[in-house]
């Protein structure tokens, strides 16, 4: 009767963390950071296409990753739900501010606000869609013109010679990096990490790496475009 | 020199209100912003019209009653100023002025520029206390505190809770506020009995007003007018989520007490 109760008590007080504002930042923060680390992962598989032999190289990874089917789902349902949980609870935080402040002001100035983080929805909702889009594109094949099962240099360099869906992937990309600016700092001070001494270099980490992240990634499309990347294919 | 003021104009809390324009000639340099409507006021009371209602107490920047968004930013945005504190000389002559009072659900306007702050006394009556025995005056150092303890807590403690930083904020949150009074009560020995019930109470409370939720922009530190830091907000994450795991009823299982 105790036991049950006291395991009642706990499962109210979880769902009443989540219930709270501070709980569901927590939430944004951890699944963000999971999706951080998989995006600097997902960018260093794809600069192998850098390497001189990229078609076997890339090739090689895929079939790596594809390796167990069984732990790739495991990933790939780990990296959804974090995808589908950050989406939905920021969904619910933002209706949360809009009640907040029903009626705005004629005139409101930012101050200390950075630009990065004043488009934190407008910078979401945009990769939110590129994501859907990215899978239909390079995993499924759907949105592919010449979609070629387990050869990602063929599939990369055929798909970016479309100069609508680089330009996609590089908007996108560029809301990558402003997203992460933001995020990648905000999700330390979520957290509740924050003192004088790491304030500089977590404000460092997160406008590098979300530069590093965006550069690295847009580089890929420009270079098709340009021709340094796929002269070998027609 | 000469100002226009736009100023939020709304008899009553249900009626509908607007921005009126007002010329001010003749305004000294030396005068603060809340004198500068007093010089309104009377004009407007000659006039037989309705005078600008503003909040307004001690006029030294310290008790927390006056405040109003001057062109988009609270206490007009300059560093650690109330409007009171605020002096003519840092507007330009000829510069049009846009002044609106705090907008948040949790801070029902009343009139013109005042809003009703009641959201604030329920989330200090919610924790913001330290139980103490009553009877006889402490040992003034009886109790060792950490320098940069004190300091912290005593920088948290500045807060006079005008509530610019939920005007500020674009999600309408109290965070800093709430923050504030946490790691003012948290960081000092005699706040640790309540430590963990307090994050819990006075954000429930602060959860339960119509806050909106913080999003780390930073806004609400730059128009504090006590300079109160975000990093009060770290401090407040922590201590709830730490309760929040923690938290046990008061039984005595083994016999206790």
């Amino acid at each position: 009767m105790a036991s049950t109760a006291v395991a009642n008590s706990k499962l109210h007080q979880s769902l009443a963390l989540y219930q709270t504002a501070i709980g569901k930042k927590y939430v944004v923060a951890v699944t963000g950071a999971i999706l951080f680390f998989f995006t600097i992962g997902h960018m260093l598989g794809n600069l192998q296409i850098y390497l001189p032999n990229a078609q076997e190289a890339l090739a090689n990874y895929a079939k790596l990753l594809h390796a167990s089917a069984e732990l790739l789902w495991a990933v790939r349902l780990g990296l959804l739900s974090c995808f589908v949980l950050h989406v939905v609870t920021i969904a619910q935080l933002y209706n949360l501010n809009r009640a907040a402040r029903p009626q705005g002001y004629v005139r409101k100035t930012p101050t200390l606000s950075t630009y990065a983080s004043r488009t934190m929805y407008l910078s979401g909702p945009i990769l939110f869609f590129f994501v859907l889009y990215h899978l239909s594109h390079l995993t499924l094949g759907s949105t592919h013109p010449r979609y070629v099962e387990m050869d990602p240099y063929h599939n990369l360099v055929i798909g970016f010679r479309q100069p609508l869906a680089s330009l996609f992937y590089v908007i996108a990309m560029s809301m990558l990096g402003l997203h992460l600016t933001h995020g990648v700092w905000s999700m330390f001070q979520s957290m509740g990490l924050n003192h004088p001494k790491y304030r500089n270099l977590l404000r460092n980490f997160a406008t590098i790496s979300a530069a590093a992240l965006s550069i690295g990634n847009i580089s890929i499309p420009v270079c098709v475009l340009l021709g340094i990347i796929g002269k070998d294919l027609v | 020199m000469k100002l226009t003021l736009n100023v939020w104009r709304q008899s009553g809390p249900n009626a509908p209100g607007k921005m009126v324009r007002y010329d001010m000639p003749g305004v000294n340099e030396d005068m603060s912003f809340l004198e500068m409507l007093d010089v309104l006021n009377e004009s407007l009371i000659v006039k037989g019209e309705e005078p600008v209602t503003f909040e307004h107490d001690c006029r030294e920047g310290i008790c927390g009653s006056c405040g109003f968004m001057i062109n988009g930013k609270a206490h007009g945005g300059f560093p650690k100023t109330t409007v009171c504190q605020l002096h003519m000389r840092h507007f330009k002559d000829g510069e049009e002025l846009f002044i609106e009072p705090w907008r948040a659900s949790a801070f029902p306007l009343v009139k013109d520029l005042m809003v009703d702050r009641s959201a604030f006394d329920r989330i200090i009556q919610a924790g913001g206390y330290i139980s103490v025995p009553t009877g006889s005056a402490p040992d003034g150092n009886a109790i060792p505190i950490p320098k940069s303890n004190a300091d912290r807590a005593m920088d948290a403690a500045a807060c006079i809770g005008c509530g610019a930083c939920v005007a500020s904020c674009p999600n309408a949150s109290a965070s800093l506020f709430t923050a504030a009074k946490v790691a003012h009560l948290n960081l000092l020995p005699q706040g640790q009995p309540e430590k963990f019930d307090r994050a819990l109470r006075m954000v429930t409370a602060m959860n339960e007003e119509l806050f909106g939720s913080c999003t780390n922009m930073q806004e609400c530190e730059a128009t504090c007018p006590k300079g109160i830091s975000i990093e009060n907000i770290a401090i407040l994450n922590r201590h709830f989520v730490e309760a929040s795991f923690s938290e046990r009823p008061a039984t005595a299982e083994v016999g206790a007490g």
